[in-house]
Parts: C-alpha cells; sequence; structure tokens
C-alpha cells in the first residue's frame, strides 16, 4: 500500500510537471501553485540520475554525490544516536523520579510538558557558543557535542512521558496484589511496570528516534557544522542554479535516515512483542 | 375500543448462524414466539443462549439467517424504518455532549419535530421517569440509574407500542434495581407499550414480566415458556408465594428439568 | 458556581509546585551565574536576558510577528487540509489504506528537510515556502487523531443510530463529529506548538532574512548573546500564546467534558 501510494504521488509529480504552466500559477502577487519548470521541478529521473554523478564535476577521482551523501549520513547518525541514547537515559530516569515521588511530578510534568509547545529549539545557534570555551569534567566541549545536546533535547520529552505513562499503567488491582506480597519498590519495578511500560515506550522510542534526527539536522545547520547531512542540505542547495536536481539528494538522505532510525527502533520492539498489547504495531 | 391491535412481535422459524463453513456457529434454531400487544414478556437464559441476539433481530440490527419477522404486523426493517419501537440497552448510551432533555429530544428532532413541540414532550417523557428537574443536566452529572432511566425516557420517545430492553439494569445495584423494575412496570401501564425484555436475573424476569421464556445455549432456542401468576406488581409481590415458586419454576426450567404437570 | 470555586482551588493546588519549581529554577539560575562568573555566551543571567529584551523589544516584536503569521497561515492550510483529509478518509476506505502508510513513513523522516526543495519550487524570497512547510507539519497530527476520532464509535451509538433509521451523514453529525471533538483537540494541541517549531525551524534553511530564526542567529554570530537569548524568549511566548490558544478553544468547544488539572 505504501509502494501504491508512494507511485500515486511520483505520477502526480510528473503529471503536474506536464500539465502546469511553467511559471506556476501566482494570485496577485505570491505564488499560490509552484513553478514547473526543469530547474524548480526537476523529473523524478534526474534525481535517481544525480546519486552516480561526480561531486565535484571534471575531478576525475572525487567521490559521487551518493557516496558523499552516505558519508553524510553516517556522520550525522552517530551524533544523533549519541543525542538519542543521552535523551532516553534523562527522559526514563525522569519517567522514574515522576512516579516514584508524587511531588516531583506535580512540579516537574508541567514544566516538561511546557518545554515541548515552545520552540527551545530555537536555542541551537546559542549552544554553539560553549565549544571552545566550556569544559566539562576536564573534557573539551566540541561543536559535535551541540549537536547531540539538541538532539537528546528533542529525544528526552515523548521518552519521559511514554515512559511515566507506562510506569503508572498497573491498575490498582496488580499493585496491590505486588504489595500484599509485600514486594519491594524495586521489585513492582522489575517484575511489574517495566514490562507495563514496554507498550508505552515502543512508540515513544519511535518518536525519540524520529526527533533525534530531526534535532541533530537542524542544529547542524544553525551550528553550521559541518560533516553532517544537514550542512550538505544546505552547500547543495547554495548550488540550486547550477544542477536543479542536486539538492533532493541530501533530503533523500536524511528521509532515509530517519526510516533507518524509527526501523532500528521497531526491531527493538519486535524482540519485545511478548510484552506489548496485541493489536499495537 | 377499536380494531384488535395486531401482536407486538411475530416469530416464526427464526434461525440465526453467525460465519459461514466449518466455523459457522448456530446461535438460534427454530425460534416461534408471539408477544401480544401490551404484554410483558422475558427473555431469560445463560449466556450464549442468544438472547441479545433475538432482541437485535427483532429490532432489524441484525437479519435472521431464516424464518420471519413481523413487528406490530409489519416486516422488522419496515417497523424500525416507521419507528415502531423503542429501545434500551445496558448501557445508557447518552450523547455525553448533550444535555439531558437533548438527549431524550434526539429521536424526536432526527424525525423532523419542529422545537417547541419536541421540548415539550421531552418534558413530559422526564416527568414520566422522574427526572424532571434534571434536563439542563449532562449526563456525567447523573449517577447510572438516572442515566438508565434518562435512556428509557428516549426509548418511549416516539410513542412506541413495542419497548426492546437487553438487560437495562445488569450494571445497577441491587437496591436501584429493584426500584426501577417498579418504575418500568409503572410506566408500562401508563403507556401500554408491549416489551421485550432480556435479563439473566431470575427474580427480575418474575417480577416484570406476565410471561418467561427460558433459553439455552448451543443451539440457542426456546426451552419453556412460563406463565407468571397475575397480581399487582408491588412491594408485597416480592414477598408473595406465588413469586416464590414462579422462581423455583424458572431456576428448574433453566436447568432442563421439567416438572410434572408444567406445559 | 460551588463547582466552578472548587475547581479553581484544585487549580490553585496544582499550580503551586510548578510555579515554585519555576521561579526557584530562575533564581538559582542567576545566582549560579553571578557566583560561578560564567560568560554570556556560556550562559547569561535572567536579569541581562530580560534587560535585552525591554531594550529591543520593536524589532524582537517585528520578528515575532513575522513568524508568528507564518506559523498561523500554515497551521489554518493545515488544519484545513488534515480536517477535510481525515473526513473523506472515514468515508473513503481507499484513501484510508492510502494515506495511512504515508502518515507512518512521513513520522519518521525530518519533514523541515524540505525546505530547499520548496523554496526552489517557489520563490524562496517569499514567505510561500515557510507557510507549506508549516502546513505539512501540521496536517499530520491534525489528520491522525481526527481520523482516529471519527472511526472510533460507542457500538452502543452506532446501534442506537441504527434504531432511529438514521443515515450514515445524520450519524456522522449527530454521534461521529461530536465523539472526534476530544481526538481533534489532541491533535490541534500538538500541532499548534509544532507551527510555531516549524515556522522557526525552516527559518534556519536559508531565505527570506525575516523571522525569530534569522534574528537569533545573527544576534549570536555578533557575539551579543543576551539579545539572542532575549530572542529566544520571545519565541517561547510565540509558542506558548499558540498552545494555550488551542487548550481554550478546546474548553470553549467542550464544554461537556470535565475541566482536567492538567496540561496534557
Amino acid at each position: 500500500m505504501l509502494l501504491l501510494a508512494l507511485i500515486l504521488l511520483a505520477g502526480a509529480w510528473e503529471l503536474y510537471k506536464l500539465l502546469a504552466p511553467d511559471d506556476g500559477v501566482s494570485i496577485g502577487d505570491s505564488l499560490v501553485l509552484p513553478r514547473s519548470d526543469d530547474a524548480s521541478m526537476p523529473h523524478l529521473t534526474r534525481v535517481i540520475e544525480v546519486f552516480g554523478e561526480q561531486e565535484v564535476a571534471g575531478v576525475a577521482g572525487g567521490g559521487t554525490v551518493l557516496a558523499s551523501v552516505v558519508d553524510a549520513v553516517w556522520y550525522s547518525l552517530r551524533l544523533a544516536v549519541a543525542g538519542f541514547v543521552a535523551g532516553v537515559v534523562v527522559g526514563f530516569l525522569l519517567a522514574l523520579a515522576m512516579q516514584r515521588v508524587r511531588v516531583v511530578e506535580r512540579a516537574l510534568l508541567p514544566w516538561v510538558v511546557l518545554s515541548q509547545t515552545v520552540p527551545l529549539i530555537a536555542l541551537a545557534p546559542l549552544v554553539y557558543g560553549w565549544s571552545g570555551n566550556l569544559s566539562l569534567f576536564g573534557l573539551e566541549w566540541q561543536p559535535w557535542m551541540s549537536v547531540s545536546v539538541i538532539a537528546a533535547y528533542l529525544a528526552f520529552f515523548p521518552v519521559a512521558i511514554g515512559a511515566l505513562r507506562g510506569l503508572s499503567s498497573p491498575p490498582p488491582v496488580q499493585t496491590e496484589l505486588l504489595a500484599a506480597c509485600a514486594a519491594s519498590w524495586w521489585q513492582t519495578l522489575l517484575r511489574l511496570r517495566l514490562p507495563a511500560s514496554v507498550g508505552y515506550l515502543i512508540p515513544a522510542l519511535k518518536l525519540a528516534a524520529a526527533s533525534a534526527i530531526v534535532g541533530a539536522i537542524v542544529a547542524e545547520i544553525s551550528i553550521g557544522l559541518s560533516g553532517g547531512i544537514g550542512r550538505l542540505i544546505i552547500s547543495y542547495a547554495q548550488q540550486a542554479t547550477g544542477d536543479p536536481a542536486r539538492i533532493y539528494a541530501p533530503i533523500v538522505g536524511a528521509a532515509a535516515m530517519g526510516v533507518v532510525a524509527v526501523g532500528l527502533v521497531s526491531l527493538l520492539g519486535i524482540a519485545l512483542r511478548r510484552y506489548q498489547p496485541q493489536e499495537s504495531v | 375500543m377499536s380494531a384488535p391491535r395486531p401482536p407486538a412481535v411475530a416469530l416464526e422459524g427464526v434461525d440465526k448462524r453467525f460465519g459461514a463453513g466449518d466455523t459457522a456457529v448456530d446461535a438460534l434454531t427454530g425460534i416461534d414466539l408471539t408477544v401480544a400487544a401490551g404484554e410483558f414478556v422475558s427473555l431469560i437464559g445463560p449466556s450464549g443462549c442468544g438472547k441479545s441476539t433475538l432482541l437485535r433481530i427483532i429490532a432489524n440490527l441484525i437479519d435472521p439467517s431464516a424464518g420471519s419477522v413481523l413487528v406490530n404486523g409489519k416486516p422488522a426493517r419496515q417497523a424500525r424504518l416507521d419507528q415502531d419501537y423503542g429501545i434500551a440497552f445496558q448501557q445508557a448510551g447518552l450523547l455525553e455532549w448533550r444535555t439531558v432533555q437533548a438527549n431524550v429530544e434526539l429521536p424526536l428532532a432526527l424525525h423532523g419535530l419542529g422545537r417547541a413541540e419536541r421540548g415539550r414532550q421531552a418534558r413530559e417523557l422526564l416527568e414520566l421517569v422522574g427526572l424532571a428537574e434534571f434536563g439542563g443536566h449532562r449526563p456525567s452529572q447523573l449517577s447510572g440509574g438516572m442515566q438508565q432511566r434518562v435512556a428509557i425516557a428516549r426509548a418511549l420517545a416516539r410513542r412506541p407500542a413495542l419497548l426492546l430492553m437487553d438487560e437495562p439494569f445488569g450494571a445497577l445495584d441491587e437496591m436501584t434495581r429493584e426500584r426501577m423494575q417498579s418504575e418500568l412496570i409503572r410506566i408500562c401501564t401508563e403507556t401500554r407499550a408491549a416489551v421485550v425484555f432480556v435479563t439473566h436475573s431470575i427474580p427480575e424476569a418474575v417480577f416484570l414480566s406476565q410471561r418467561a421464556v427460558v433459553m439455552s445455549p448451543r443451539p440457542g432456542r426456546i426451552t419453556d415458556v412460563i406463565e407468571v401468576p397475575p397480581g399487582t406488581r408491588d412491594e408485597d409481590f416480592r414477598e408473595a408465594d406465588a413469586f416464590y415458586a414462579t422462581i423455583t419454576e424458572v431456576r428448574e426450567a433453566l436447568r432442563g428439568r421439567t416438572r410434572e404437570g408444567s406445559p | 458556581m460551588r463547582t466552578g470555586a472548587v475547581w479553581s482551588g484544585r487549580i490553585f493546588a496544582g499550580l503551586w509546585p510548578p510555579l515554585l519549581f519555576g521561579v526557584g529554577f530562575l533564581l538559582l539560575w542567576e545566582v549560579f551565574v553571578l557566583l560561578r562568573d560564567i560568560e554570556p555566551f556560556v550562559l547569561p543571567k535572567p536579569s541581562a536576558i530580560f534587560e535585552q529584551l525591554r531594550e529591543n523589544l520593536g524589532p524582537i516584536l517585528t520578528a515575532t510577528w513575522d513568524t508568528g503569521r507564518n506559523a498561523l497561515v500554515g497551521l489554518a492550510l493545515g488544519l484545513a487540509a488534515g480536517l477535510l483529509a481525515a473526513l473523506l478518509a472515514s468515508r473513503l476506505r481507499v484513501l484510508e489504506e492510502l494515506l495511512t502508510p504515508l502518515t507512518a513513513a512521513a513520522a519518521a523522516i525530518p519533514i523541515v528537510a524540505l525546505t530547499p526543495i520548496l523554496n526552489t519550487m517557489f520563490a524562496s524570497t517569499s514567505s510561500t515556502p515557510r507557510r507549506l512547510i508549516v502546513m505539512i507539519y501540521v496536517f499530520f497530527p491534525i489528520f491522525i487523531n481526527t481520523l482516529k476520532g471519527l472511526r472510533q464509535i460507542d457500538p452502543v451509538h452506532s446501534e442506537l443510530m441504527r434504531s432511529y433509521a438514521a443515515s450514515p451523514w445524520t450519524t456522522t453529525r449527530v454521534v461521529r463529529l461530536p465523539g472526534a471533538l476530544p481526538y481533534f483537540f489532541t491533535g490541534l494541541k500538538i500541532a499548534s506548538s509544532g507551527a510555531v517549531i516549524a515556522a522557526i525551524v525552516s527559518e534556519y534553511f536559508g531565505g527570506l532574512q525575516q523571522g525569530l530564526g534569522p534574528a537569533i542567529t545573527s544576534a549570536a554570530a555578533a557575539s551579543a548573546y543576551p539579545r539572542a537569548w532575549a530572542i529566544v524568549t520571545a519565541a517561547i511566548a510565540l509558542g506558548l500564546i499558540f498552545y494555550i490558544a488551542a487548550v481554550l478553544a478546546e474548553r470553549l468547544a467542550m464544554p461537556w467534558q470535565r475541566p482536567q488539572g492538567e496540561l496534557t
């Protein structure tokens, strides 16, 4: 079904290119339908061809576009994973604290929720100021850490909320049963709350993985860190006048990166399938 | 009085089979049943005997696999389109975003009654179920028993000749339940509606009905029909010997033992 | 009226722990920066940030207005598209089958990265690409949640409507649409804050030099860190306004829902 949907989308793209006027449709001064000339909407076959081209035309021995996209994805993916792991750990610990101590939940939860309703990602360019000027436990602050911090910040929220819901999901019957067995808090956590939270954690982790990718890309762009996919998007966009189809390559790469990250979490979900309610996918 | 009314319900040779092939389940087989106009009949039996299925066939919410279903002398589908019956379920099923009054007005509004007229009728109905002051409340502000009364008022809204009830008091506590039973008897006397009442409570079936239809599962069928002795249904009746004798009779019919001398 | 008093009492009781935490956090921040003598490029003092906010109020408000307008237009477009698609998909099986896997895929990919494509398809010197990014971003939570709400119907309600011989459209109007409202508002709350975030992030991908994103980057480039933080504060306020507006709309549209003392 996904394949069919994608084919239909591609068909719509080419059909629009065929039918719509080259410089789009404007109402007044503003363009309401996009321009459809080759510079604005390249044929999809062009987009595929681009991957095989030399990155710097005419230079023998240089890598292909595909190679530099793969390199950049690999670089960004590592930063995103570092951020993801940090975000998951922080989010989970926060959820544990909120589940354990009621007043912590009441004091923190509104702020955790609020932190997501506001565009704190606007902070990204400011975190860059830390590099070279800050050292933590004897470690010099590196620019890549700024990227991972942003990724971690975007990843922690779904985990904190999902884990909190999951950890508090066992109904009173079950917690009371364990209390009647004189189980300790730790035993209750291990035998009841953790298994019960898997069904909530897996979707939360998927969301966190996708958010970490977005965080890494946006942070790379706003910080200006080179080497990753975010920077590649910008530098290819600046070459757009020369080869319009080229912008699509790193964007396809970014999309693939997101799919890989979410796919990896889905694998984890399959491994833990035993703990999940049947219908959840 | 006018010409004799047709029976409220007439079922002949009704079968219902779910699924097909090897996995098919016979939910109902060979059901014959006639409910006279104004009569109160209970369907009683263990889980899986098809009593709720039978009620839904009468309501034309599902179609039978075979047999004929007449409601008020018309095919069941026509009766549904004509709104010849009102229905109430175990859950009150009120629309939580409407006030109590608007919930009762819903079936009237769907059939094009004017605003003033349906408001007047809904107030009458709420009075009938003893909730005159609660028209402006939201369903979530009412207790379970009160919500169920609203559902009954809603079922009565079109002045139906037939009331179909699927364990409407099943989720209520025993005290509320007995009070609601007495209320229902009073309401039925006032409206002269026939009732088909699904329940799994023996005392409830005996207290309410003129006849208790006993069903058994696998396949769902009618095994016995027990007449309840006539008499005023008041609190004294709950302690009368006739009440207990009939309860015993129904209980034994449910166990599959037919007593000597019973039809 | 008594319930109102009880409710506001509950709100107050629920409000003090987070308020205490917030004020305490700001105080600690201020004291921490003062005592450890931390440079402003690492972390400016809250008081310095507020001073900058006061001094640059005019330009900051202009930038907030530019970003806010993009977010609002995009939100309105995405809302309309998402609602329409959900209504159609709830009636047309094919459309649902086609759109559901697409929404799952869209959840995995960074939508804001599409900005450069839209910049070339439309003029990068207009706000259109940014508004479209917001629209695409907003579309998915609205579509998914509304569709879930429209699909979900209490079996009792559906039997009841059938017993009334009500047409499918009547059932949609009387039962499905009101029943879908809570789900729709869940989507709207996600979408409203997402709209502001998407609007700001799309500004980092080149194009027009107006709005909060470029203002922050240029302040940071000029090493005016307290000013950059002041602009971030404005961005936070903008996000809050959108979110609170969505919460208020929910309260107004669903008076039958008991108010809950939570922010989610």
